[in-house]
């Protein structure tokens, strides 16, 4: 392993992604320090889906070296080991259990013994039930407990999948496009969400609304093509006039 | 354990009602076979006790699949292979228990082995004289055989369709199998003209009513046991992997083990039926490998509503009891368009079953939602 991963939570380097010829990642870099909340922002084929699908173990990169919390390689975990790390990701499209309740949504995803004799005979429903209370308050879903996830509209769907990566306790949460398809009340909602989780975790949000990435307020990382081509503050890149040729000159 | 937290929680009316009839029938049709006089309107004639008792069994296998299809969307084509299994590992049992009755009077070779100059007992025969024995491998055989084969499509993620193919081609290539004199199964011919079992006559009524009672009360209890894993937090995961498989792995549950070890039980429910099968119909033959029989398993589940557990018991004795009716009379060279018909009929009309759509229609009333497991959604074989 590489010394620079020392003192990160996620750290990338040079890594590179192609399916049959195109790079999806082109020696892609990225750090992320312990507690810091990231957004990453690009347009449609820049990476975006593809960088978290490498963290999460979804893909193996072809080349480079991913780390997590300093010193574990992702690239030899599969989904579940890395899940069990402590890694959380929220899928683009809201992906919750349609015909499961609220609650049992958020029971499932608590990390307590997920193998499949403990869920057999272990104790049931409701022992942890304080917990999935607390996670209900956060994501403003109390009152809809009981009812199917189905149900929930759009940006409650959101947030329950939000919730559940809580429910996780990962130490990193992978966000892809939290606030899409939300109405501007959700939107603002939803950054508040974020920020008040990145006190205690580390966050990375992929957004395409940069009026979503402005109000989350913090350092943020311009991909395209695979690679990095700006990062600063949301005023710095959207300065930058590689920033503008990609977003504007076409 | 499992079972008993689940009593606590209180039996749901619909399990009650089930195990109630169950145990009605088990109780009610070999009395009424035996000590109703034959005149009498409650006679009920031997033919039709073991008649019921092959129902009970095809709602066993049905209850079976449905644990399988309904609650973790593994569409299973091949599920008539576990069954005939656990058939063959009665039928083993009961061939040594003919003893020298056989036509040869080989008082160790059944006739088959005989006829085909064999001397001496293959090992595979060893140990099927004792009841205990084979009742062990009606379970164990279908479930090594699920293990190996889940252990394998599983961890690979094979999934959807190719799921289905695989296990098509995995009954299909045990019908060649069982084809084959040498396999030392009986060949083509199967494994048939039983005497006893345990001990009593397999053709006198008792032991008629005796083996629908078992069949009965096997059937409820293996409704309890599925009611109790599709109602634990193990039942609950299993529809999320029905309904979201890569958002179930990302939470950090190893799906390939809970899809293993419910396919697996499964198996063993499927290899219990075909053991009870058996010894009500007199014979087991490859036939039974055939893939157009585990098609139809699929479409009794399908008929009587995935993912209820109710709805396969009902949709096994419908079908079934439409196709003997079908089959015995002019309409018989049809009975394979009815089945057909009635799939698609189903598929969409019915998309949720017969239990199903009278659940949904209940609830509707009573402004009520309704528990994730008892009425899912159905979705299209994930197609991920």
């Amino acid at each position: 392993m590489t010394e620079l991963a020392h003192d990160t939570i996620l750290y990338l380097d040079g890594v590179t992604v192609s399916f049959d010829g195109f790079k999806a990642l082109n020696a892609l870099s990225l750090v992320i320090e312990p507690g810091e909340m990231r957004a990453i922002i690009g347009p449609n084929g820049a990476g975006k889906t593809t960088m978290m699908d490498v963290v999460t173990g979804k893909t193996r990169p072809d080349a480079g070296d991913v780390y997590f919390d300093g010193s574990v390689d992702l690239t030899r975990l599969d989904e579940v080991a890395i899940a069990e790390l402590g890694i959380g990701r929220k899928f683009q499209k809201p992906t919750v259990f349609d015909n499961h309740t609220v609650w049992n949504n958020l029971d499932l995803a608590l990390a307590t013994g997920r193998g499949p004799f403990h869920a057999l005979f272990g104790p049931g429903n409701g022992a942890e039930a304080a917990r999935v209370e607390e996670i209900l308050e956060v994501i403003h879903l109390s009152d809809r407990r009981h009812v199917r996830a189905a149900y929930l509209s759009h940006g409650q769907k959101q947030w329950l999948e939000i919730g559940m990566l809580l429910a996780q306790e990962p130490k990193l949460l992978l966000v892809d496009e939290p606030a899409a398809g939300m109405t501007d009340a959700e939107t603002e909602a939803t950054a508040a969400l974020l920020r008040r989780i990145a006190r205690e975790k580390s966050v990375v949000v992929v957004e395409h609304d940069m009026a979503f990435v402005r109000a989350l307020d913090v350092k943020v990382t311009v991909l395209h093509e695979g690679a990095v081509i700006s990062e600063g503050s949301i005023d710095h890149v959207s300065e930058d006039p590689r920033v503008i040729e990609v977003y504007l000159g076409r | 354990m499992i079972l008993a937290r689940f009593f606590a929680d209180g039996l749901d009316w619909r399990a009650g009602f089930v195990i109630a009839v169950l145990v009605a029938l088990a109780v009610a049709v070999p009395l009424l076979n035996l000590y109703a006089p034959p005149d009498s309107p409650f006679h009920v004639p031997t033919y039709a006790v073991s008649l019921t008792g092959k129902y009970l069994t095809y709602a066993l296998l049905a209850l079976s699949v449905d644990l399988i299809w309904g609650f973790c969307g593994i569409l299973s084509l091949g599920h008539g292979a576990f069954f005939a299994l656990g058939g063959y590992a009665m039928g083993m049992y009961l061939m040594r228990q003919i003893g020298s009755r056989g036509v040869y009077g080989n008082p160790e070779l059944p006739d088959f082995m005989v006829f085909l100059n064999w001397k001496e007992l293959p090992f595979t025969w060893y140990g099927f004289d004792m009841f205990w024995f084979a009742a062990l491998m009606v379970v164990l055989v279908p479930g090594a055989l699920a293990f190996a084969f889940g252990w394998f499509a599983f961890r690979s993620r094979v999934t959807g369709v190719y799921l289905s193919i695989i296990t098509q081609a995995m009954t299909y290539a045990l019908l060649l199998a069982f084809f084959r004199n040498n396999l030392g199964f009986g060949g083509n011919n199967g494994l048939t003209d039983f005497k006893d079992i345990l001990g009593f006559n397999i053709q006198a009524d008792a032991t008629r009513g005796a083996l629908l009672a078992a069949s009965a009360l096997a059937l409820a209890a293996a409704f309890l046991i599925c009611s109790a894993v599709v109602a634990s937090k193990f039942g609950r995961v299993l529809v999320a992997v029905r309904d979201a498989e890569s958002r179930t792995r990302f939470l950090g549950y190893r799906v390939e083990n809970y899809k293993l070890v419910v396919w697996v039980l499964s198996a063993a429910l499927a290899g219990i039926a075909g053991a009870l099968y058996v010894p009500q119909v007199g014979i087991i033959n490859p036939s039974e490998f055939a893939p157009a029989n585990s098609i139809e398993i699929v479409v009794w589940v399908a008929v009587g509503g995935r993912g209820t557990l109710v709805g396969p018991i009902v949709g096994a004795v419908l079908v079934n009891f439409a196709k003997t009716w079908f089959t015995t009379g002019a309409l018989a060279p049809y009975w394979l368009f009815v089945l057909g018909g009635l799939f698609v009929a189903a598929t969409l009309f019915l998309p949720r079953g017969i239990v199903g759509t009278l659940a949904g229609l209940r609830l509707r009333g009573r402004h009520a939602i309704p528990a994730a497991a008892e009425a899912p959604t159905p979705n299209p074989q994930a197609a991920e």
